[in-house]
């Protein structure tokens, strides 16, 4: 029971980190580095924390908690692609600007219990032992985290429009050359990364927890960051990192209720190192990472007329 | 619709000195507009978010108060930036120097005399300087990414502070709250202006200005964190160490930092609790992109952002706006400032034509039904 | 004028399948473009022939749709049309090889094409279309592989698939043999022909003339934006259309000092150099051995990326490998970082001028200083200070000798033209007049007054006793300028050979083999080394 109990946590810690990193998988591989994942998922918290509460319909809340990301995104997106803007400061001012806003919409929601969102189950698939009740009787979140990766492994490996995103994200220049409209394709994935993130932001604060907290994120978004990194680009090394993740951050959970002696600060301090420890691990490839690294990752690309 | 960015052969000296005043305006602006949205009075939020504290002798102290840890921090990320070095644990870098510098009153409370203070200062110096190198160590030797090692680091600082103030380091005699022992006067930087919060530390952070503002223009180390930074091949045909230069900018942040950290607790703090910065770390990336990565523009910003901070409380406390809000124009400002970066190095044109002609050309080939035609 | 007026012109007498028409393009105060005319007849190889900088590859430019005119017209056919994109050329029946390489480098050859062609093949339907076209011209590669892992006339193959599966009425290539062995040009030569006679016309783009006369049926001039000839190619002689292309007699220095005197000190030596690099689609060097003697210029010739950057990164020190490989007047070197070899004598010029030699951002006197802070340039002072007085100084100091064109004061290197850049980054290696000098690509994408200049350079250092080792894909610069060459291929060196008796077709047979079996390696000699340029 111990065991299901802690599979059924893992899935619930790992779901918004899947979340918000496929999404920036997405955008990476189109040859953009957009560091304010963490701001667009804590508006997506907020927002859809906020619509939930207002329309008393948790699908509502995921709608408008997935715009947030949206819009979020296409702010970045404008100063990045169309002003050739710096990517790495201007991700910092879309997670600075995030978190500042989503503190400022959420004043009131503090304390406030929010909509849960309800789990749905799948007949007969959620009986199986063990992994039944941790993957088969969940929210539609969830679902959509595997179906989301699913479809992106498959639109960026066996599709045309993957070819395209992959090619824009390797030689922008050689892109726009066959007559792609560069921007106009990473504005889509960046807008698409928003879009996740603001899922992922939707899960925290309607499922995981169904309240709002400030900075209730607490650097999911920045760990997101590192797990595109860690999965080499790929959707499936992707999923397996943020599981692994998610397994990280139960244990300080369980940890203390095992009994584990250790100061509350160092189960907290986990994800953390445990995100250094990954990005060393990862060094060891460099094989493998230089062939999945998009060749133009984090620069500007301005075509000239 | 297009826009197009059509680059300048030189960065343009104009734009240079323009563009961060645009963005502030643009800020005030945007800043304007939401106060209207919130219900406020536009005009009236802005005098008393940005004009107000600056009405009052003992807020113009304040506003140097803050601006000296903003200042000092952002003058050794700029260094970092110079370099494509994106340290963005600052915050970290702070505690840590924090921590470092407050092992003599807290764990040898009793040795106070003249070296006590500079003894407190040079370990600060040194807890941010080590901290800065863990992420330079682990780019150098891993190649692992400095902004997620960095902010990581950050995060474990922050908790690793929280620890020590709640548990080994807490004052016995403290009743239990989270806090340390306060520290003696010898433990203390001493107050430069009477009647003020205005310490020795801030005057220093000041001083730092000219000196790392020659460090950067007038001496080959300076210039090889830039060269390293415009052109990395470059760096090493010339010769500069590329590790070198990532230590160099970490440690060198991390040690500015960490003194940050030590004066503000050595200073207007007098003791190590579990928050002992309202993100300055943070708010010093903005310093040092709206003062443009110049020690003297840094100056300027940093007077600026600490005005964000004040702000923020006196239009709580007159017209009860949020706290929040401070935040927000920071991350505004940040985001304006970027954006008008661009005029610097490309002129801005909107074009009207080019997909249209598409069309034009496509209709004698194919004749089109009235409706389209019309259209275009 | 005397240029213009002399050579034949010849009127189209058959309806062109391409026109342009006053077609002008200017960006800021250059025009880049100005009012220019041309007609490409059906079944024609058309040369566009002209200088770096003279507009060719901005004319093409907007006859492709990567770049849209701001006066004239372009007429296909009869047809008045406004090529607003890549695509819409590409559904106007024109394709483009382009002169850098537009290719995916991690993708494969099949995904790389499929990118390119507009009915959205998927790579497995690629690879139907792609046995035909293999067949047909001969151009074999395989659908699977990499493109970074291929050899760089292997990829301008992978280009010239991609154009022909687009079944172009009009193939634009720029300046396609920059990069091919004489021996892969040819053969280039034979499906460009094969082409023609099947009815489709070429626009081809170079600057060398013997090409251009063996090739080309009808030719364009240009120089500084305008069209200063049109003529038959066969009836001139490279002097005349050389004139054309430069607008004066172009007199080049001839090395005549060959013969190196016995006793001649040996400055520089690599032992054996094997060296991995890191990045992705690097070429590794095996066992590599040269000697250079003072007084003597030795050639290195070869196709880009057999190894010509890791070469030189071995010689100037920006990769480091093991002590004794590397030898500068007897002393092991090879773990020494540039700036210790610079202080042993050695100067160097990479191939990359903007970004690698300099940095694009900087002043000219802070780029001086890039490889000028050594105690006798006087341009630092105690703790690293620099002198900004005594920086400016030499920096105007190079700019007057070496003939810098810029504008006043101290501009950012960015904004000097290609050709005066390099005379800048070469001047400033050669005013230092150093012992032993290593240059790579040194007249790449520069104007014929430049490339004269910079020979000349290199040609009186070496007369005066320096050790010079030039790096060049240019065989005609080598054979110019060098006392001996050596090929470099796959990452081996052949033996050297004397300038003065080689000839195109051996020193072309050395760059197309495997290199392994000419290598300086004995063991390697047995292994054969001519199936590739056998099998093209």
């Amino acid at each position: 029971m111990l065991l299901e109990g802690i599979l059924i946590t893992i899935v619930g810690a790992a779901t918004p980190i899947v979340l918000a990193a496929i999404g920036e998988l997405v955008v990476e591989r189109s040859g953009v580095l957009n560091l304010g994942v963490e701001g667009m998922m804590i508006m997506g918290a907020v927002c859809a924390f906020g619509a939930a509460l207002a329309t008393g319909n948790p699908y509502a809340g995921i709608v408008v908690g997935a715009a947030a990301g949206v819009g979020m995104a296409l702010l970045f997106g404008l100063f990045t692609i169309y002003l050739a803007s710096n990517q790495v400061a201007t991700g910092l001012a879309l997670t600075l600007l995030g978190l500042g806003l989503a503190g400022l919409i959420g004043e009131d929601f503090v304390g406030t219990p929010g909509v849960r969102l309800e789990a749905i189950t799948i007949p007969g698939l959620s009986a199986i032992p063990f992994i039944g009740p941790a993957l088969f009787d969940r929210d539609i979140l969830v679902y959509l985290s595997f179906a989301i990766v699913a479809g992106v492994a498959y639109v960026m490996f066996r599709t045309r429009a993957g070819l395209v995103l992959r090619a824009t994200g390797e030689n922008a220049e050689a892109s726009h050359a066959l007559g792609r409209d560069v921007r106009l394709i990473r504005l889509a994935a960046v807008a698409f990364g928003g879009a996740c993130a603001g899922l992922g932001g939707a899960y925290l604060s309607l499922a995981l927890t169904a309240q709002w907290t400030e900075g209730m994120t607490a650097g999911r978004g920045w760990i997101a960051l590192a797990i595109v990194v860690f999965a080499t680009w790929l959707p499936g090394r992707l999923l397996v990192g943020a599981y692994l993740f998610g397994g990280v951050i139960i244990l300080q959970l369980h940890g203390q209720a095992l009994g584990i002696n250790v100061p509350p600060q160092a189960m907290t301090m986990m994800p953390y190192l445990a995100t250094i420890i990954a990005l060393v691990i990862l060094s060891r490839n460099q094989a493998l990472m230089r062939r999945n690294t998009p060749a133009a990752l984090g620069r500007a690309f301005v075509p000239d007329r | 619709m297009q826009l197009e960015l059509v680059k300048r052969d030189a960065p343009s000296g104009t734009m240079l000195f323009a563009a961060p005043f645009l963005a502030i305006g643009l800020t005030l602006l945007t800043s304007g507009i939401l106060f209207a949205l919130m219900g406020f009075n536009p005009f009236e939020a802005l005098y008393e978010y940005f004009v107000s504290p600056l009405t009052e002798l003992w807020s113009v102290h304040e506003l140097l108060l803050k601006a000296g840890p903003l200042i000092l921090i952002a003058l050794g990320l700029a260094v970092c930036y110079r370099a494509n070095v994106w340290n963005i644990g600052a915050e970290g870098q702070f505690t840590m120097g924090a921590v470092f510098g407050s092992i003599p009153p807290i764990l040898f409370p009793e040795w106070t005399g003249p070296l006590t203070l500079p003894t407190m200062l040079v370990l600060g110096i040194i807890g941010g300087a080590l901290y800065g190198s863990i992420p330079a160590l682990l780019k150098v030797r891993f190649r692992a990414n400095e902004i997620l090692t960095s902010l990581m680091l950050a995060y474990i600082a922050l908790l690793i502070l929280d620890y020590l103030v709640r548990g080994p380091w807490r004052d016995p005699g403290g009743f239990n709250f989270p806090e340390s022992r306060n520290f003696s006067d010898e433990q203390s930087l001493p107050v430069i202006v009477e009647g003020s919060r205005l310490h020795l530390g801030i005057l220093l952070s000041f001083l730092m200005v000219p000196v790392m503002w020659f460090f950067m223009s007038r001496t080959l180390a300076g210039h090889a964190f830039k060269v390293v930074g415009e052109a990395p091949r470059a760096a090493r045909f010339a010769g500069f160490s590329s590790s070198a230069l990532v230590y160099g900018s970490l440690i060198l942040s991390g040690a500015l930092a960490g003194l940050a950290g030590i004066m503000e607790v050595a200073g207007p703090i007098g003791e190590l609790r579990p928050t002992i910065s309202p993100g300055y770390g943070f708010t010093a990336i903005i310093v040092a992109f709206l003062g443009r990565l110049n020690p003297w523009g840094i100056l300027m910003a940093g007077l600026l952002l600490s005005l964000s901070f004040l702000g923020g409380e006196a239009a709580q406390i007159t017209i009860g706006l949020s706290d929040k809000m401070a935040r927000v124009v920071q991350g505004l400002l940040l985001f304006f400032v970027l954006g008008c970066d661009t005029l610097v190095r490309y002129q801005i044109r909107f074009s009207f034509g080019a997909p249209k002609t598409a069309e034009q050309s496509a209709a004698p080939a194919a004749p089109v039904t009235q409706g389209a035609g019309d259209a275009a | 004028m005397q240029g213009d007026t002399d050579l034949h012109t010849e009127s189209g007498n058959t309806d062109p399948l391409l026109a342009v028409d006053g077609l002008t393009k200017s960006f800021g105060a250059l025009i880049a473009v100005n009012s220019v005319d041309m007609a490409i007849a059906k079944g024609s190889i058309h040369a566009l022939l002209g200088e770096n900088g003279a507009g060719k590859s901005t004319l093409v430019k907007m006859l492709y749709g990567t770049l849209q005119p701001d006066a004239g017209r372009i007429v296909i056919d009869g047809k008045p049309e406004t090529v607003a994109s890549p695509n819409h050329a590409r559904a106007l029946g024109i394709g483009m090889v382009f002169q850098h390489f537009s290719l995916f480098e991690s993708m494969t050859v099949a995904e790389n094409i499929a990118l390119a062609l507009d009915h959205k093949p998927t790579p497995d339907q690629v690879k139907a279309e792609l046995t035909d076209f293999v067949a047909r011209y001969g151009l074999a590669v395989d659908p699977d592989s990499t493109v970074g892992d291929l050899d760089v006339g292997v990829r301008q193959r992978v280009e010239i698939l991609r154009v022909l599966l687009q079944k172009p009425s009009l193939v634009i290539l720029d300046e396609p043999t920059s990069v091919l062995t004489p021996q892969e040009a040819e053969q280039l030569f034979g499906v460009l022909r094969q082409l023609a006679s099947e009815g489709k016309s070429i626009l081809y783009i170079s600057h060398k003339l013997d090409e251009v006369r063996a090739l080309c049926d009808d030719a364009t001039v240009m120089r500084h934006g305008k069209v200063v000839a049109r003529t038959d190619p066969r009836e001139e002689s490279s002097a005349s259309l050389a004139r054309a292309m430069v607008g004066s007699d172009v007199t080049d220095a001839v090395r005549t000092h060959r013969a190196l005197p016995a006793d001649a000190p040996l400055m520089l030596e690599l032992n054996q150099v094997k060296y991995e690099p890191g990045s992705l689609f690097g070429m590794a060097l095996k066992d590599i051995s040269l000697r250079v003697h003072a007084g003597e210029i030795l050639g290195i010739a070869g196709v880009a990326g057999n190894g010509q950057k890791e070469l030189f990164d071995v010689l100037s020190g920006e990769a480091l490998v093991d002590l004794d490989a590397v030898r500068i007047e007897g002393h092991p070197v090879g773990r020494l970082p540039i700036a210790k070899r610079r202080e042993r004598g050695g100067a160097f010029v990479p191939e990359e001028r903007a970004g690698h030699a300099s940095v694009p951002a900087m002043a000219l006197s802070e780029n001086a200083l890039i490889t000028r802070k050594a105690p006798e340039d006087g341009t630092l002072g105690s703790l690293g200070v620099m002198k900004f007085g005594a920086i400016r100084k030499l920096s105007e100091t190079i700019r007057d000798a070496f003939d810098v064109r810029s504008a006043k004061g101290d501009p950012a290197a960015s904004t000097l033209s290609g050709g005066n850049l390099q005379k800048f980054v070469v001047g400033r290696e050669l005013s230092r007049k150093p012992r032993i000098l290593v240059v790579n690509q040194p007249t790449w994408g520069v104007d014929a007054a430049a490339a004269s200049f910079i020979r000349t350079g290199i040609m009186n250092l070496a007369d005066k006793g320096s050790a010079v080792i030039v790096i060049s894909q240019d065989l005609d610069e080598l054979l110019q300028i060098s006392d001996r060459i050596a090929v470099l291929s796959h990452g081996y060196l052949s033996e050297p050979l004397d300038a003065a008796n080689v000839t195109l077709e051996q020193l072309g047979l050395l760059m197309g083999g495997d290199g392994s079996s000419t290598a300086s390696d004995p063991e390697a000699a047995n292994t054969p080394g001519m199936e590739r340029s056998d099998a093209a």
